[in-house]
């Protein structure tokens, strides 16, 4: 019995290394984005990913057939917006002057290409809501307001 | 091409950019906590079949000495001795 475990236990994280030496690059460009932070200098990102890979390990024998990518992303994503992130601002990258909905709209529907529907029922939303918040966020991206980025940006305000 | 496409093909490269290099202990560090958290969960559960159980042992010991489903005694009629 506690051989089993033993054979079993090594078996997942074998399995969750392989997964992870695959997938951790682009997880982490995700959360770096998320967090806007930059690349060589992201520990949100990293303890944001790391939180999300443990609980994606935990739950190792229970995906039933689900890629583990997305489940991952997943937990990536639903922390990012419930947790303490979305305080935090920006402290450079490309998505500093979104929001952390925007960024977290953006960063889902823009770079990982999850679609509109499977956005807004992650997050809880109306896909009308992620679909005005994504060409909100994407406005704003391609055309950056001039000056320095303001202390929190509004969610309320339309691009210019 | 449309104009809305064309600036989703900007937006992406954009986010596309220098991707971060993922440091290694990061890897280690999800096992190590992920680990935990399924020894946690693991025990809780242990301790829920053992809670099951001992609730199951208990009520058994309990029927065969109070054996609930055998008729009580009457006792307000008194005993038919003769006739």
């Amino acid at each position: 019995m506690r051989e089993r475990q033993a054979f079993q236990d090594a078996r997942r994280a074998r399995e969750f290394e392989a997964f992870v030496a695959g997938a951790a690059g682009r997880l982490l460009h995700a959360a770096t984005l998320l967090t806007a932070e930059l690349p060589d200098d992201n520990p949100r990102a990293r303890a944001l990913l790391t939180d999300a890979l443990a609980h994606t390990y935990a739950t190792w024998d229970r995906l039933r057939g689900e890629d583990p990518y997305d489940r991952a992303r997943q937990q990536v994503a639903v922390r990012f917006a419930r947790g303490a992130w979305r305080r935090h601002r920006g402290h450079g990258g490309v998505l500093e002057r979104l929001n952390p909905q925007e960024r977290l709209i953006l960063v889902l529907r823009m770079y990982e290409g999850v679609a509109e529907e499977q956005t807004a029922a992650l997050l809880a939303l109306p896909t009308e809501r992620v679909q005005v918040i994504c060409a909100r966020a994407m406005a704003r991206v391609l055309h950056p307001p001039r000056g320095p980025a303001p202390p929190r940006a509004l969610s309320g305000t339309a691009p210019s | 091409m449309s104009q809305y496409e064309r600036r989703e093909v900007a937006v992406r490269r954009l986010l596309e950019g220098v991707p971060p290099s993922v440091p290694p202990e990061l890897c280690e560090e999800a096992l190590r906590r992920g680990g935990r958290r399924l020894r946690r969960r693991r025990a809780v559960r242990g301790l829920l079949w053992l809670a099951l159980f001992a609730a199951v042992v208990a009520f058994s010991v309990w029927a065969s000495v109070a054996q609930p489903w055998v008729e009580p005694p009457a006792e307000t009629t008194p005993p038919l001795t003769r006739w």
